[in-house]
Parts: C-alpha cells; structure tokens; sequence
C-alpha cells in the first residue's frame, strides 16, 4: 500500500503554507528568507510527486532548475543583506522602513 | 509499511518546518530548516527520485545552510521581537490559509490526482536520463541557467566590494 498522489499534495501544501506563515510573522530578514527556501522546497516536493504518479519525469527536470535558481538566488539575496547590514546596522524588517510614506 | 514511512518523514518534515518558523533563535531556524531538508531527501526517496534526494541534501544543506549559518554568525544578531501578529498580517493568514483549504478540496473532488498507483517506475538514480533530458530538450533553459548563474556571481562580487565614496557606517 503506497501513499497517494492527495497525500504528497496536501504535504507539500502544508509546508507551503508553514513557509507563508514565517514570511508574514517573522521580523528578522534572515529568517524571512529561510522561510522562502522552505517554500521553494515545498514546490519540489509537489513536482516530484506529480512526475512520479503521472509517469511523465519531466517534473524531476525542473527540480534542477529549481535548485539552481535557488541556489544563485541565496547568495545574491546573503550578499544584499549583508550590505544591507553594513549601511544601516539593523535586519529587522520593522526598522528598515525608509520606503514607507 | 510505505504508508508508515510516509507518516514518520511527513509529521517530522511538518514538526521541523514549525520548529523553524516558532524558533526565537536564528541559529535553530537553520537547524530545522537543514532537518526538515532532510525530510524532503526522504520523501523524494520514497518517489524513487535517489538522484534529486542527494542533490537536494547536496545543494541545500551543504551549501545554501550553511551559507545561511555564516551570515547569522556574522550579523550576530540579537534582540529585536522575533514575531509580531498585526491585524493586516492575520487577515492575510485567514484568507490564505482559507484559499489553500478551498483550492485544495476542489482539487481533491472535482481535479484529476485520482488514487491510483504511481506509473511507471520512476527515474531513480539514472544520470543518463537527466543529461540527455538537459541536453536535448531543455537546452535552452540549461543555457540560460549557466548565464544566470554567472550574472548572480558577478552580482555578488559587486555587492561585496567596498565603495570608496559612500560612508560605510552611518
């Protein structure tokens, strides 16, 4: 008896929405942005699920993609906070508002 | 006895995510985020997906948490509310975690998941399929990953480097 194609979904759904849920409460910048990766992550989950129920494997391919993307998409987003942080001392989203107003 | 797999890697992926997001600290954030990874390369393993399971534990916990481990040491970071809940934020949570539960039972009733068992046996570890995917059908998006990749190193060279004419501490 294997799981199903619902049960895949609804878990990669679940931890989407974990994700989403960091994203909006937390106020630290760093952990906002391990939020996204976790959403990212859930993404994949669903991919490789769906190429493997429908037989197709053409979702394990974007995998790749995803992966990569991710991975150039961290240390673009790492070196902004990072410079971030030497201009204005502070990640916490509540304190970086100049574009507020 | 796959069912009873699934259960354990899925309540301790879903555990490891919560852990994550309700953790004070940001160095345990990392931590659970690498555990719940984990989690994800066990499920991946389950869809007889071996290459991507060991690509993923690779990619993400080798190189992109620790990379986010580095920068929380070096920001060192303290103080600050972890989390705050504004009357704004908790109408969005309301109403998206309303739509994920509508989308997702119209999928469930009306879409086409089925229940039936997985077709065909999966790519497993098998290189030769990937590289001939990458290189046949996919190889304009490989291209323009292989660019993209070198725009965001010489993104982050030019984020790192020192400008001489802007203050560095204000």
């Amino acid at each position: 008896m294997t799981p199903t194609l619902d049960a895949y979904v609804i878990l990669s759904a679940a931890l989407f929405a974990i994700g989403f849920l960091g994203v909006l409460v937390r106020r630290n910048t760093l952990v906002i942005y391990m939020c996204l990766e976790l959403m990212l992550a859930a993404a994949t989950l669903a991919l490789v699920a769906f190429s493997r129920f429908n037989g197709t494997e053409d979702g394990d391919v974007f995998v790749f993609f995803i992966l990569t993307v991710a991975a150039a998409e961290v240390a673009v987003g790492l070196a902004i906070i990072v410079a971030l942080f030497k201009a204005r001392q502070t990640v916490q989203v509540d304190q970086l508002d100049s574009l507020k107003h | 006895m796959e069912q009873i797999a699934f259960a354990c890697l899925s309540v301790f992926t879903l555990a490891c995510a919560l852990g994550m997001v309700l953790s004070k600290n940001a160095v345990n954030g990392a931590m659970g985020l690498l555990l719940c990874l984990a989690g994800i390369a066990g499920l991946f393993v389950q869809l007889h997906a071996y290459l991507l399971a060991f690509i993923l534990v690779l990619v993400y916990g080798g190189a992109i948490v620790m990379l986010f481990l580095f920068i929380i040491m070096l920001l060192d970071m303290q103080g600050g509310q972890p989390w705050k809940f504004r009357k704004l934020q908790l109408v969005g949570t309301l109403v998206s975690a309303a739509l994920l539960i509508v989308g997702l039972n119209l999928l469930a009733v009306h879409g086409q998941f089925g229940s039936g068992a997985p077709v065909g046996k999966g790519v497993g570890s098998s290189l030769d399929y990937y590289s001939y995917q990458l290189f046949t059908t996919y190889l304009l998006p490989t291209q323009v990953l292989g660019f993209l990749l070198l725009i965001a190193m010489l993104g982050v060279i030019v984020l790192s480097r020192r400008h001489p004419e802007t203050p560095e501490a204000r």
